[in-house]
């Protein structure tokens, strides 16, 4: 393929197009998964920057108690839609913006296996984002019940409740869509030698992560359909006076929620694994082991999902089953865990910033992971549930977990996509600000949470001012160092940095390293033949 | 001709997604102004429809005129199926989640409310007159007393229609792989004529509830279950008849080969897949 760069603009009478097409047009009715990859990316950038803003205005009304900036109301806002962009419209479409990318360049496909409707999976998510933006405008504010929509209180929201409910099945309509992609790209378009277990682990996470899209975003669009029927249409859901029940919102909710943040994590681990083997210089210590543990910790989260909900009154065998199987999780995730030590054991390792996020992230998650095995416990919960040591639990698991592997991913991808090599000194003074002042952030919030403080309250109790003031500091400086991380993406993606080779890092393993740097346009479009399987590994 | 099997086909640029999301654009907005309470949302909502239709059709039809022009090699074909199995199998977990509000409140909400478990004194305080029963509207009787739709008269007709809808399809099924066409028109046909005259018995049904057995929407837990499971799955078989008829206008229009004909057997998935969804209803809902 090393001509690609000059093949791509030859007539082979078999495709309607070979360059990118002039002006909108090539984003607007993009076919080609680069292109579609690029605008999920820079979309989720975004939304990125949007729930980040709004995190900071959360974090300046709690930097001291009382209230000073915003009023209660619009505070519950805050909190909804930081979450609901942060979840939906920054890590998931991020991570579908890579697989996008990557996916078909690591099986040798030339595009994603179904491309019109690729495209169409992106272009929902500005509609359902701009619909969910603009409740912030509407009479009764936007949704404030937090991203949980827990009825009876989210029957409360004004004007702007069925734009919640239509944007939520929006954003599941674009997922459902990307998720029969990407599986269908993975098990029908890989090269002719790559069987399943010879996957790279980024595409065995993803190919999870998209069974675990499809079996439950259809569940969230139910859950809030019965929640716009009880609103507008008379039904008793979640009315006990017509025998339902506002617990089984709960449950249901959950029955999507959990699988949800694995459908966040597992790309994450994918990420990571590709990531470790390439700066170790080893390859990645027990891939299959790997393999089967992402598809138990699947398979857990979809028996797990109540352990939300300790405290909103279950039968003791429930409780019981839940504690029990949500402990279970931590057998496969340390399983992944500690294969990623091994693959660091006595490698030849550098730490280029790909690589220090990833460590980062290993050992960042890992509290974030220990800290959710304190809140499984169904008695201890108890003490824990909506305080703010949930708020850093779930933070320790989304930002230094997810976000931090999103960034390694773009740093270890970027010379591949644009050709250029980032700003080394630049990339790795980014970790250092992102991973001193996610740790300031959120690390004081399990103190605080332990000694009592309510999550998504605007105002707290005197003694937890200090900690709350370096929390908002530490949010200020991560939100401030991510603008670094624009303007490096910007040199690179401008072409300001040394010209990458082929391979990029040293003798990384993969098929998206026998590609040229950048990419061309279109690449793979007769399947490689690739007879070593240590190419894959 | 046929696409050359050794090569990938990527598509030329298409405009119909982004025209698919404008009509979403357009039908989510128009329908949340309505239930605000504004009329004209009604209209923007119907907007969004047409052209979200004016979407489907050219987009589909763009897809039969590829198709019928030999542009898909096997490898296109079987990311068809793999995507039509993965929808179907996205359809089934949205039943789930209604499938589950049913069972959970029939085995524990209710029976919770009339004092089981460890709620004694939630029934004892909040709601004393109510005893655990079901068919329920909860112990508010919101909606009022009503009566319950038994299994047997209109739904079971409805179960026989549908059962044999799905006979009928897969004869035309053979019989297309056979090459007997004329088999095939008249099996398709009936398919689909089985499938409307069931929403029109549906509809019946639903009229017979509305005005003479004070069944509704409304009628607590019972109602809300009973309406959104028929309700979503009579959509899904109204969706699935009009796929049926637009097959049936292809094959008389000699579309389909005997061993090319995805479109017919995606159809074919979806009205089993409705068919199995009604034996649930029947069974859950219905009877037990």
């Amino acid at each position: 393929m090393s001509s690609a760069v000059a093949d791509i603009h030859a007539d082979h009478g078999e495709h309607d197009d070979h360059g990118p097409a002039k002006g909108w047009r090539r984003w607007l009715y993009a076919t080609n998964h680069k292109d579609i990859g690029t605008m999920y990316l820079l979309f989720s950038l975004t939304m990125f920057f949007a729930g980040g803003t709004m995190a900071l205005i959360i974090r300046s009304e709690l930097f001291s108690p009382g209230l000073q900036f915003v009023d209660p109301a619009f505070f519950n806002q805050m909190t909804t839609m930081h979450a609901l962009i942060m979840v939906f419209g920054a890590v998931m479409p991020a991570f579908v913006g890579l697989a996008n990318w990557m996916i078909p360049l690591m099986i040798g496909a030339p595009d994603m296996a179904l491309p019109r409707m690729n495209n169409w999976s992106f272009w929902i998510l500005p509609v359902a984002f701009s619909i969910l933006g603009s409740t912030l405008f509407m009479a009764g504010g936007a949704p404030a019940s937090g991203w949980t929509m827990y009825p009876p209180l989210v029957l409360q929201t004004g004007d702007a409740f069925p734009f919640l409910i239509f944007s939520v099945h929006l954003m599941g309509l674009s997922s459902i869509m990307g998720a029969i992609n990407v599986i269908v790209t993975i098990i029908n378009m890989r090269a002719p030698d790559m069987s399943l277990l010879k996957m790279p682990m980024f595409v065995w996470t993803w190919l999870i992560t998209a069974y675990l899209l499809i079996a439950v975003m259809p569940v969230l669009a139910g859950a809030v359909t019965m929640l716009l029927t009880d609103q507008f249409f008379g039904t008793s859901f979640f009315l006990a006076a017509g025998g339902g029940d506002p617990v089984m919102f709960q449950h249901i909710f959950w029955f999507f929620g959990h699988p949800e943040v694995y459908i966040m994590i597992l790309p994450a681990f994918g990420v990571v694994s590709e990531i470790i083997p390439t700066f170790s210089r080893k390859p990645l210590f027990g891939h299959d082991s790997m393999v089967y543990a992402a598809s138990s910790i699947a398979f857990l989260s979809f028996i797990v999902w109540a352990h939300h909900m300790f405290t909103v009154g279950m039968p003791l065998t429930g409780q019981m089953f839940f504690m029990f199987a949500t402990m279970l999780i931590a057998v496969p995730t340390g399983v992944k865990i500690f294969n990623w030590l091994a693959t660091m054991w006595r490698g030849a390792m550098t730490f280029e910033t790909p690589m220090l996020f990833s460590l980062g992230f290993v050992f960042l998650f890992t509290i974030g992971g220990f800290s959710g095995l304190m809140l499984a416990i169904a008695p201890a919960d108890i003490q824990y549930h909506d305080s703010y040591f949930v708020v850093a639990h779930f933070h320790y698991v989304l930002v230094p977990g997810s976000i931090f592997a999103l960034m390694a991913a773009v740093y270890y991808w970027m010379p591949k996509w644009t050709g250029h090599l980032y700003n080394e000194s630049l990339g790795k003074l980014h970790f250092w600000l992102s991973t001193i002042f996610v740790n300031l952030t959120f690390f004081p919030m399990h103190f605080v949470g332990l000694a009592g403080m309510p999550r998504r309250i605007p105002d707290y109790s005197t003694q937890f001012t200090d900690f709350n003031a370096i929390a908002s500091i530490g949010a200020f400086g991560f939100g401030l160092s991510q603008l670094l991380f624009v303007f490096i993406v910007f040199q690179c993606v401008r072409n300001k940095g040394e010209i990458a080779t082929q391979e990029v890092w040293d003798n990384p393993t993969g098929l998206e390293w026998t590609v040229p740097s950048p990419a061309p346009y279109h690449t793979f479009e007769t399947p490689p033949r690739v007879t070593s399987g240590a190419a894959f590994s | 001709m046929e696409h050359a099997e050794d090569r990938y086909y990527v598509p030329h640029q298409s405009h119909w997604p982004v025209v698919g999301s404008a009509g979403l654009f357009f039908l989510m907005v128009g329908v949340s102004v309505w239930l605000n309470g504004t009329d004209t949302g009604f209209w923007v909502m119907m907007t969004g429809a047409a052209i979200l239709i004016f979407m489907l059709i050219g987009w589909f039809g763009e897809v039969i005129g590829e198709s019928e022009g030999g542009r898909y090699n096997s490898q296109v074909d079987m990311s068809f199926r793999m995507g039509m199995f993965w929808f179907i199998f996205s359809e089934v977990m949205f039943f789930a989640a209604f499938f589950g509000a049913l069972f959970y409140a029939r085995n524990m909400a209710v029976p919770w409310l009339g004092g089981e478990s460890n709620n004694f004194f939630t029934n004892l305080l909040l709601w004393g007159e109510f005893e655990s029963t079901w068919p329920t509207n909860g112990p508010g009787n919101i909606g009022g007393d009503f009566e319950v739709m038994g299994p047997f008269g209109l739904p079971l007709i409805n179960t026989a229609i549908l059962m044999t809808s799905s006979v009928t399809v897969t004869i035309a099924h053979h019989a297309l792989i056979h090459g007997q066409r004329n088999l095939l028109k008249v099996f398709l046909a009936a398919t689909f004529i089985l499938g409307f005259v069931f929403v029109f018995f549906q509809a019946e049904e639903y009229i017979e509830a509305y005005q003479h057995m004070n069944l509704t929407l409304s009628s607590g837990i019972y109602g809300s279950t009973f309406f959104m499971l028929t309700g979503f799955h009579g959509m899904h078989v109204t969706i699935g008849a009009i796929m049926l008829t637009i097959i049936w206008l292809r094959v008389m229009k000699g579309h389909f080969t005997p061993n090319r004909h995805f479109a017919f057997e995606a159809t074919a998935w979806y009205w089993h897949f409705v068919d199995v969804v009604w034996v649930g209803l029947y069974v859950f809902v219905y009877w037990m």
